[in-house]
């Protein structure tokens, strides 16, 4: 079974589509174009035919669930259909649910990325579900649901997805889409912010994920440029407890 | 010609409440048309883009009550952008600048606002009656603004809004003086709340029939509230969270057992299963339970309390009971009309053998005579249960199935479920409303038109093969009024085949179909009479095109019947064709 360690690997695992917890390696190009863009590299576009063990909480289940198979219910948007307040209450219940599980499992961790106690509370009241996401340049906030994903990289990915998509039926593959957008490692034209609780605006990243959803308010994605002055936080904890990519 | 005074004419007419009547009889001749208009005192707008509130007042100077819906229903699940509209504010400065003495107002899926809300509570001396479902862009602030205002307010009834708590008194808000409280609900409400006003306010409201609370009330408040209350009719419960103490649990229990005239309970967010054996004195009296938020009764605990529960007429459940806890429903619960069954698990990942299948579906057909309205979320379905299904429950009203992968087909025989969908339309000839789910051919739609002669309402997603499936719809249902398609391959030529009937009926929804550009403009070109909107998410697409492309498919259509033409209020990515 898939630990709250395990996943949390993926905060600082910043290659898109290289994530431990998910199937494959390198995915496919499914790109479709869009008009040239104000962006340098396109986001690629990843859908459940990439990773036949995609994208949820419970990577544990991956084994059986080998090759590619038809989008997944979670996956399609809107679906199934059930009205976002039903849905934030069902996830937060679930997120209980499963950080019980783990709480359980975990006991014999040393190296948690976040207190006992503080999980604890997560699980007892983990208020999060959808959560606005607006990014520079786009008209349209979207809502995201924060309890569906498990890391940073799930998150991240999504929101690429949600970005990037592009009208479908315009005209076929353009050139590269070899890179993925890498909102979290500083290095595209965009990053992830998110504004926490006392109203401050953060890079998205620095701190444990479940500490991250507990205190995320909304996200947006900035550009590069306008990002300079946020705080990243560099609270020694933290600090010690970052892993390094692999 | 009148044969008898206006006053007697008038006096007739009161008895006539339904909209869809009153309609109907200011039809009839110009003096019906304007006795009834000025005596409409209840007035139901489905659609707010149809009207505007100037030609409301206008025609209805007198009325008390306005029920408006804004956003299209796909915006429930996320389809529809923020911003997109739905704005109430210049509805109520209307009413307000005309003086309408308005006292009940009821919005589904609506942009509220604080100032809204600011506006409502200071304009209306006699306003009893707020009702908000689905809506968003309030806080709790707007809340404190009714509450402090509004003197004689009845109900205040939020369901499942989206309000931004922060946190403040807004229970606190209703001044000592206020005692007329018939309805409050605020279990949508995330933060904490004021427990201790809350009680004042329960205890000084004497005709409070329905309360329902959110998460933040733990359960020796709700002791505390029940004891105070033991006239409530319809109780929303809040927090169970841990097991009680021996002396918690037996407050509750003296609480609840004098609350006799409860008929409907619901609630139970966050729930410690052994608490509820605490209602089992109350359940033969329940008419009505909702618990399909309360994920952390496991399947066996329901069961004990549902077999209490003999005239259940409502039940809103989660897939968790089972099959097994839906044959004890349908042993059980004989006067059930209505039931929902929601997923507990919408990730579709757990291996959950407790889940419902088509299994459960047959046995509570088969059981529940009186059923008419049915919502079921499952993981498979079988031609053969839902023919079963049509046989037993000839009555259904709304029949809404969900299966939950997209395309599914019948797990046993792995065909597609046109037949048994078929067999639900022919067998049940008041049906107004239809969701289809699982695999589905054109063949489906043939049935549709075929036999659904009173449906009102479909709604499609992963179906069909061709034009052919969306134009048996059009042409067969002569009572449509909404259509909403998602993820169907329908295109212009449906979309196109008969403009004129989009006129009769209030709003189509297509989206990820393949409908064009093109073919919208032309559906545009001459209906005066129908706003078509296209949602183009992507922004910086549009943004670089210089020649439209006509064979361009849209994402999203969204297309309404109105009598005020375009709309001035929508986003920049809404295009009005």
């Amino acid at each position: 079974m898939i630990t709250e360690l395990e996943m949390g690997k993926g905060e600082s695992e910043l290659e898109l589509g290289l994530g431990l917890s998910l199937g494959g390696g390198t995915a496919a190009k499914i790109g479709k174009s869009g008009g040239g863009g104000a962006w340098g590299e396109r986001g690629r576009l990843l859908t459940a035919k990439d990773f036949p063990s995609v994208g949820s909480k419970r990577a544990a289940d991956s084994a059986s669930h080998a090759g590619s198979s038809p989008p997944r219910s979670s996956q399609v948007v809107g679906w199934p259909p059930i009205g976002s307040h039903r849905m934030n209450s069902l996830v937060n219940n679930q997120a209980t649910k499963s950080g019980r599980e783990e709480e359980e499992a975990g006991k014999k961790k040393v190296k948690d990325d976040e207190p006992k106690d503080v999980t604890k509370k997560v699980n007892g009241k983990v208020p999060v579900g959808f959560i606005k996401v607006n990014m520079d340049g786009v008209a349209i906030g979207r809502k995201v649901d924060l309890n569906a994903h498990s890391s940073y990289d799930n998150l991240s990915q999504t929101l690429e997805d949600m970005f990037f998509r592009t009208n479908p039926g315009t005209i076929g593959l353009t050139s590269q889409f070899s890179k993925p957008l890498r909102l979290l490692d500083g290095s595209s034209e965009f990053v992830l912010t998110y504004e926490d609780k006392e109203g401050d605006w953060m890079l998205v990243g620095d701190v444990p994920w479940r500490m991250f959803i507990t205190s995320v308010k909304r996200l947006r994605v900035m550009k590069t440029s306008e990002a300079n002055g946020l705080a990243a936080r560099n609270q020694e904890p933290n600090e010690r407890q970052r892993k390094q990519p692999v | 010609m009148n044969y008898f005074p206006d006053e007697v004419i008038e006096h007739v007419f009161d008895f006539v409440v339904s909209h869809r009547d009153r309609n109907s009889i200011s039809l009839v001749c110009k003096s019906w048309h304007k006795i009834e208009r000025l005596s409409r005192k209840e007035v139901f707008i489905g659609n707010c883009y149809a009207i505007n509130p100037e030609r409301l007042i206008g025609r209805f100077p007198c009325l008390k009550s306005l029920t408006l819906k804004g956003k299209p229903h796909f915006a429930d699940f996320n389809l529809v952008p923020h911003e997109w509209g739905g704005f109430v504010l210049p509805w109520i400065e209307a009413l307000a600048r005309s003086r309408v003495g308005l006292e009940e107002l009821r919005l589904k899926r609506m942009v509220v606002t604080d100032e809204s809300l600011e506006l409502l509570s200071r304009s209306f001396a006699n306003f009893k009656s707020l009702v908000l479902v689905s809506c968003e862009g309030f806080t709790t602030d707007g809340l404190a603004s009714i509450a402090a205002n509004c003197r004689q307010l009845r109900e205040l009834d939020l369901q499942e809004n989206e309000i931004d708590d922060h946190r403040g008194q807004w229970l606190n808000c209703f001044p000592d003086s206020c005692t007329t409280l018939i309805s409050l609900n605020f279990a949508c409400l995330k933060g904490e709340t004021n427990v201790a006003a809350l009680e004042r306010l329960v205890a000084r409201s004497p005709n409070l029939k329905s309360l329902k609370l959110n998460r933040a009330v733990p359960l020796d408040a709700l002791a505390r509230l029940m004891s105070c209350a033991p006239q409530l009719v319809d109780l929303g419960v809040g927090s169970y969270e841990n097991e009680p103490d021996p002396e918690s649990f037996a407050k509750l229990m003296t609480a609840i057992e004098k609350c006799m005239s409860l008929r409907s309970l619901s609630g139970f967010l966050e729930v410690a299963p052994l608490c509820l054996p605490a209602f089992y004195p109350i359940c033969q009296n329940l008419i009505s339970l909702n618990l399909s938020y309360a994920a952390e009764i496991q399947g066996n605990h329901l069961i004990k309390l549902i077999q209490l529960c003999k005239r259940l007429q409502r039940l809103w459940i989660l897939d968790s009971i089972g099959d097994k806890g839906l044959a004890v429903v349908a042993a059980t619960c004989k006067e059930l009309q209505e039931l929902r069954v929601f997923p507990s698990d919408v990730h579709g990942e757990e291996d959950n053998n407790a889940a419902v299948t088509e299994v459960g579906l047959v046995a509570i057909s088969a059981g529940c005579p009186k059923l008419h309205s049915i919502l079921y979320f499952c993981k498979q379905m079988t031609n053969a249960a839902l023919i079963a299904v049509a046989k037993n429950c000839p009555n259904f009203i709304r029949f809404r199935l969900c299966i939950l992968e997209p395309h599914k087909p019948d797990h046993i025989t792995s065909q597609s479920l046109d037949e048994g969908f078929g067999a639900i339309v022919q067998a049940c000839k008041g049906l107004r409303r239809l969701s289809v789910s699982g695999l589905l051919t054109d063949q489906v739609f043939l049935y549709i038109g075929m036999y659904a002669e009173q449906l009102e309402m479909l709604s499609i997603a992963f179906a069909g093969d061709t034009d052919k499936g969306m134009l048996y719809v059009l042409n067969g249902c002569k009572k449509m009024r909404k259509l909403e398609i998602r993820d169907s391959p329908f295109g212009n030529a449906a979309l196109l085949a008969d403009v004129g009937r989009y006129e009769t009926m209030r709003s189509l929804w297509m989206s990820s179909c393949e409908v064009t550009l093109g073919g919208c403009k032309r559906l545009a070109q001459n209906s005066p009479r129908l706003n078509v909107e296209i949602i183009n998410e992507n922004e910086n697409n549009r943004m670089e095109q210089n020649e439209e492309d006509e064979r361009e498919k849209v994402d999203k259509l969204y297309l309404y019947r109105t009598v005020v033409g375009t709309r001035k209020d929508a986003p920049p990515y809404v295009r009005i064709l």
